[in-house]
């Protein structure tokens, strides 16, 4: 068994050159009289892929939602300076059964975010959704076309980091293969910061550099080597769970 | 047969207008029943104003902002629903109307009574109408990420309280301003019923904007002729003909 890594070691990134791109340290969220999220401490390096797993609770999307400052939290989190978000949420607010076209959501992000018609473009090229699928309401777009348009949505403006909550969920399986591939790609070529919230822990072998375990009673945080083993998961998710991955998917 | 003063029809149209484009949101939110409710948070207000012998707009006008501001406070505070807060907020303002507007000029303010309007009222009622209807067309894109994932619109860099208050106010603005037409209690369907039959037959945003706004436009200034034809109080048959409007839209499959 591998030692135990303490919750306030930051990843094997930290130790790497530069400054970090996000610092969170003794985060601690709470609604009424639940603690979600307890002293938490992490670090992320420009470029690195995070990958945030953990059993339903275990306040993965409240994370996130802390970390935009969407709600109230004790502790620190200082992002580096003129950090430009992507965000590509679980589930929308509301109904997709609106008189919204893809076009009306992209031009609404193009607005505030003053980007360039050329900016849609690439971000429709990169999730490989075609132009036509546009103009149809986004009720009549399938679960894969949608999320596409979500994590495209995402890429206007030129973000610095993506947080990505579940981006593949209630996608068939070819659909999430393309969808994860184009985030891989994404990273590799642009260098964008990418946060993940993910339950296929194939995904997260493979493409996060390193992976923050939330559960209940202690979180890690290290490469995926060292946290996707059978005691670590079996601790977290709080039942005997093992993950067997491939030769072929090591980095 | 008295032809509408040509100014009174353009203040008319202007709140419809306005009444349109508020409307489209307010539906969108699924915020119709408490956009109905919050119509009689106007009452108080026009009663006092009625006490101290001020103009009645000024009166519901207040008490509409002030009930906006109290609904997006305690909304902040408690993450209850918007609907639930009108719920509270409105069912008080209406017992508190009752006491302080009587008689005449309760059925007036609740049924809406078109009458000389002053050359001050008319121009600072077609002011506030502009100013709603630009700040609906100049946020629309904020308004619409706001309502799809307050996620992703505050990752956009929005700020989401500041924006619910405004479109709360721009909602209170166009409550008194329709007043004077439709009524306290009607006032409500005119926002909400023309923006459904938009939500019902357009395919994108735009198109929902622009058949709202005819809607609006159509019912408000056909009933008003009407109401003035058979000399009957303008707001039920403005929204009589908004319902008919919605029926007919249910004729698309």
């Amino acid at each position: 068994m591998s030692p135990e890594i303490p919750q306030h070691l930051t990843t094997e990134q930290a130790s790497a050159k530069g400054e970090s791109i996000l610092e969170v340290s003794h985060l601690t969220v709470g609604f009424d009289h639940t603690v979600v999220l307890q002293d938490l401490s992490f670090s992320v390096k420009p470029g690195a892929s995070l990958a945030v797993i953990g059993p339903n609770g275990a306040g993965k999307t409240v994370l996130f939602r802390a970390l935009i400052g969407a709600i109230p939290y004790q502790g620190t989190i200082r992002w580096a300076p003129g950090m430009r978000f992507g965000y590509v949420p679980q589930k929308l607010d509301i109904e997709r059964d609106l008189p919204v076209t893809g076009k009306d959501l992209l031009r609404a992000k193009l607005t505030i975010t003053g980007a360039r018609r050329d900016d849609a473009f690439h971000a429709l090229e990169r999730v490989d959704l075609r132009e036509e699928m546009l103009a149809q309401p986004i009720g009549d777009m399938s679960g894969g076309q949608f999320q596409r348009l979500l994590v495209a949505f995402a890429l206007i403006g030129k973000p610095d980091v993506l947080l990505l909550d579940e981006p593949a969920a209630g996608v068939d399986a070819p659909g999430q293969e393309a969808l994860t591939a184009a985030i891989g790609r994404l990273q590799h070529e642009v260098g964008v910061t990418v946060l993940l919230i993910s339950h296929d822990l194939s995904v997260v072998y493979r493409y996060a550099s390193s992976v923050l375990c939330l559960a209940r009673k202690r979180s890690y945080l290290g490469p995926p080597q060292t946290i996707l083993t059978p005691e670590r998961l079996s601790e977290a998710y709080g039942t005997p769970l093992s993950f067997h991955f491939h030769e072929d998917y090591g980095p | 047969m008295r032809t509408m003063d040509p100014r009174e029809l353009m203040v008319c149209a202007a709140v419809a207008v306005a009444a349109g484009l508020v409307g489209c949101f307010a539906v969108m939110r699924r915020m119709t029943l408490a956009a109905d409710a919050f119509s009689h948070v106007a009452l108080p207000g026009i009663g006092l104003a009625l006490v101290f012998k001020l103009n009645p707009l000024l009166g519901a006008l207040f008490a509409l902002l002030a009930g906006s501001v109290l609904i997006w406070a305690i909304e902040g505070k408690t993450r209850l629903s918007t609907e639930a807060i009108t719920g509270v907020i409105f069912s008080v303002a209406l017992a508190v109307g009752s006491f302080t507007a009587t008689g005449e000029q309760l059925i007036d303010a609740l049924f809406g009574a078109p009458g000389n309007m002053t050359g001050t009222e008319a121009g600072f009622a077609l002011l506030a109408a502009l100013a709603v209807s630009a700040f609906v067309l100049l946020q629309r894109d904020r308004l619409l990420l706001s309502l799809i994932s307050s996620e992703v619109a505050i990752a956009s860099g929005i700020n989401i309280a500041n924006l619910q208050l405004s479109f709360l106010i721009a909602f209170a603005v166009t409550v008194a301003l329709g007043m004077r037409y439709v009524g306290v209690l009607l006032m409500g369907s005119l926002i909400i019923i023309p923006a459904t039959v938009a939500k019902r037959l357009a395919r994108s945003i735009d198109g929902m904007l622009t058949i709202s706004i005819g809607a609006a436009l159509t019912s408000t200034l056909v009933g008003s002729w009407i109401a003035e034809m058979m000399r009957c109080p303008s707001g039920p048959v403005i929204v009589i003909i908004a319902g008919g409007l919605f029926f007919l839209s249910l004729l698309r499959p």
